[in-house]
């Protein structure tokens, strides 16, 4: 579990995030959603402790990440996996040597362990015989799937998401959308999802959060989502034409 | 006032190069990697450019001797110091800022544009220890280049003097090993080190602060190549004064 406290991030002038305060669940995917400049990835980035908030906390589990020094901050680093938005899989390994890459870092495994473990993770995410391939040979969709075998290859408690879907095509998106979710059953970490795609949201959102203007506006589940009165929520969902176009189907069947 | 800000940002990050340390097995890779990329791929240019340079060193200095009281020993004492103490040490150096330092800063510069940074430090990995320290370790083995560089561009001038008809080979060799000073070499190894020092820190910092997309990273290669040759040029003229005009 991780809960932030009235956390608020300055850059200059400008206040990113006002005030912001919420509990990110263990064993659900807790999905942030917003528009674009509504503070989700400088949230994401807070929280992985990329960037440092001028005031508030955020707890992992009891302890404050601005309370722990910096051996312990890279003790909990350890505990993360991150899905970055381009993959950033390191161009220079292939992809064994990519998702193997925390494993030399952070275990004393040996290598045949390691190329075990490597070979589970890949097959969990129904990649298997590109271990020799570099990341320019294989497609997006794979690059991010590789990304989450990498993340989760040594067990992490903490999974992190930076707009999983984009670039992607609707299936593949899916595809990564399930797999986020499963992982995060199957290991029982935290999982927080960044993106604005509200396919994520009705897939995935065991727990969503929307941001605007730097502010928590609503939180609930992605059955509450359609439910809600909050203008915020509904000027964002039904910004979207196939949502639009849901919403009257159901008011129709509703009136019919 | 910028300037001031980048002069104490890269002292900064040197310090963090220094401060927690990656994991050994993963350095000593690197390392290894960055000695293939850094100081092998670049023996073939210096090779080159160290022969035929030798060679016009020792042309020009023949055709501009046209007193018959110089000895004809001048052509190979003048090669050995035009090489040794300047074209090997100095001029290699910026050549290299040319290859080494933009092969540096674009490949932790597209690091950094790629989140592959991020990566390293969302992991708790002290990236400019991974990314900063095997070049430095691999740049001491820069030497060896420029020793290369040195023999390489003093045969270079044997062999254009010799079957140029300009010299006779005794006479050459007689002026290579004419009033020779080791200290002379001790100067030259020691500037090189700084050099090599200059080579592998100024190109990373530029990498790895840079913002923005390709542009920015092909903007950051040349800012690197510039900067790294102002300093070495800057360098070579303090370390002269102070090591050979005392």
């Amino acid at each position: 579990m991780i809960k932030i406290e009235d956390v608020h991030k300055r850059f200059g002038e400008e206040e990113i995030l006002k005030g912001i305060s919420t509990v990110f669940e263990k064993g659900k995917t807790n999905l942030i959603i917003g528009q674009s400049g509504s503070g989700k990835s400088v949230m994401l980035k807070c929280l992985i402790g990329l960037f440092k908030p001028e005031q508030g906390k955020i707890y992992y589990g009891d302890e404050a990440i601005q309370d722990m020094d910096d051996e312990r901050q890279r003790m909990l680093r350890e505990e993360m996996g991150m899905l970055f938005q381009g993959g950033a899989l390191f161009d220079s390994m292939n992809i064994e040597e990519n998702v193997m890459f925390p494993l030399r870092m952070f275990t004393k495994m040996k290598k045949p362990e390691m190329l075990a473990r490597v070979n589970e993770v890949l097959k969990r995410v129904n990649l298997e015989g590109v271990n020799k391939k570099y990341t320019a040979e294989i497609s997006g969709g794979m690059q991010k799937r590789v990304s989450i075998a990498r993340a989760i290859v040594n067990k992490p408690k903490y999974l992190f998401c930076d707009e999983p879907n984009s670039g992607l095509d609707p299936k593949t998106a899916t595809l990564i959308d399930t797999l986020i979710q499963e992982i995060t059953h199957e290991y029982d970490i935290t999982t927080i999802v960044v993106t604005h795609d509200m396919n994520s949201v009705m897939e995935i959102g065991e727990k969503v959060m929307l941001l605007k203007n730097g502010k928590l506006v609503w939180q609930g589940t992605n059955q509450e989502i359609f439910k809600t009165d909050n203008k915020d929520v509904t000027s964002f969902v039904y910004s979207s034409d196939l949502f639009k176009k849901i919403r009257d189907v159901q008011l129709k069947e509703n009136k019919a | 006032m910028k300037y001031l800000h980048d002069i104490g940002s890269y002292f900064l990050m040197l310090k963090k190069v220094f401060a927690s340390f990656t994991k050994t097995s993963v350095l000593k890779h690197m390392i290894f990697k960055d000695i293939d990329d850094l100081i092998i791929s670049s023996l073939g240019i210096v090779a080159f450019i160290s022969f035929f340079v030798g060679g016009v060193v020792s042309i020009q200095t023949a055709l501009n001797m046209d007193n018959p009281i110089v000895p004809d020993t001048l052509i190979g004492f003048a090669t050995r110091q035009s090489v040794i103490l300047e074209f090997a040490p100095t001029f290699i150096s910026i050549i290299m800022a040319g290859k080494v330092g933009s092969f540096i800063t674009s490949s932790i510069g597209s690091m950094r544009v790629t989140e592959q940074i991020d990566a390293l430090e969302v992991m708790g990995i002290n990236s400019l220890n991974y990314l900063v320290f095997p070049k430095i370790v691999a740049l001491m083995f820069y030497p060896f280049v420029i020793v290369l560089s040195m023999f390489l561009g003093v045969f270079g001038g044997w062999v254009a003097a010799v079957y140029g008809g300009f010299s006779s080979s005794a006479d050459f060799i007689a002026g290579v090993q004419e009033d020779f000073i080791p200290y002379q070499l001790f100067y030259a190894f020691f500037k090189t080190f700084i050099f090599a020092f200059i080579l592998a820190t100024v190109p990373s910092w530029q990498g790895y602060y840079m913002k923005g997309g390709s542009l920015e990273v092909g903007k950051a290669s040349t800012n690197s190549f510039v900067w790294t040759s102002v300093l070495i040029i800057a360098a070579n003229y303090i370390i002269t004064q102070l090591l050979l005009s005392a």
